[in-house]
């Protein structure tokens, strides 16, 4: 059993504006060290595979398919542990 | 001529719909459940507005892997009439039906409003009882309809003439300030590059009787109904 962390974020010149709004409100509260703020999603998700380069196929084609959607995200996968 | 609905679980625009095609333009409907897995005898599918999945993940991703899909697609593929309203738009990006995604609002709130469109096209089975230019005012009802697509798929788009409805103030100007979500290039509708797809984010079955307030939905519909009776099916 394989553990993976995926990282699914917007892809960059794509607007976010829930990113801005949550880097006003840190301006707001003064941390006006803050230049930029991306909100993305980690999905965990736990898997069978014989080993982890047929975990991570595994992984990179489901997230393909469903889990992030090419025109406005990006991805990353960590498989962060085994069972 | 004969209607599908398809209802997932979370529409919630799918009774409008039925209404306005058995009510208001007097033809055959049926509702359409998404654990169907073939569709036979309709000439045009409907796919609602609504909160399909709870829009978990992103807006229209799960609806989109439904047993009723392929058939959906096949359908499309085939030169069958779509129309895919608001959270139906949604399902149709992320189906591939039609290109770029939806992003949050630019406000980041659910607008619900009236907007003025353009409508950009009156050659299509979707806008030929509309006039070029003509501005029309429908609902609006969403959280994700900025529409957004890279550059290359913008200037697809634009060289296909496949932007059919625009937003724009009543006089027909377009501009950021007229523009509610922040959706590029003003878009509140497109069709793919056969024009038998429709997918917009304002709700014609909201707007096809006097009570309701207004009849610029019902032209949509009954374009439907025109491009048919002309192609003598």
């Amino acid at each position: 059993m394989y553990k993976a962390n995926i990282y699914v974020t917007l892809k960059k010149g794509v607007l976010d504006p829930q990113g801005n709004a949550v880097k006003n409100s840190l301006h707001v509260l003064g941390y006006q060290a803050v230049s930029e703020v991306r909100i993305g999603k980690l999905i965990e998700v736990w898997l069978e595979a014989d080993d982890e380069q047929n975990a991570r196929r595994e992984l990179e084609e489901l997230i393909d398919r469903l889990l992030a959607n090419p025109v406005i995200e990006d991805y990353q996968v960590e498989i962060v542990g085994v069972e | 001529m004969k209607f599908g609905v398809v209802v997932f679980p979370g529409s919630n625009c799918d009774a409008d719909c039925y209404h306005v095609v058995q009510t208001v333009l007097g033809h055959e409907v049926d509702y359409i459940w998404h654990q169907q897995a073939s569709l036979t005898g309709y000439d045009a599918l409907i796919i609602p507005g609504g909160f399909s999945y709870g829009d978990y993940l992103r807006t229209g991703a799960i609806a989109r892997f439904s047993p009723i899909m392929p058939a959906v697609i096949d359908f499309a593929n085939q030169g069958g009439l779509v129309l895919g309203i608001c959270n139906g738009f949604q399902i149709l990006l992320e189906a591939g039906l039609l290109p770029g995604a939806m992003l949050k609002n630019r406000s980041l709130k659910f607008i619900c409003d009236k907007v003025n469109l353009k409508v950009k096209r009156n050659d299509t089975a979707f806008t030929n009882q509309l006039r070029v230019n003509e501005v029309i005012t429908l609902p609006i009802a969403h959280g994700e309809g900025n529409y957004f697509c890279d550059e290359e798929t913008l200037t697809a788009l634009r060289d296909e003439n496949r932007i059919l409805f625009t937003y724009c103030n009543a006089s027909g100007n377009e501009g950021v300030e007229y523009n509610p979500n922040g959706s590029v290039a003003n878009i509140a509708g497109i069709v793919n590059r056969q024009g038998n797809v429709l997918g917009m984010m304002p709700h014609p079955e909201r707007c096809s009787e006097k009570i309701l307030g207004g009849m610029d939905g019902y032209s949509i519909f009954a374009s439907i109904l025109q491009s048919f009776q002309e192609a003598g099916r």
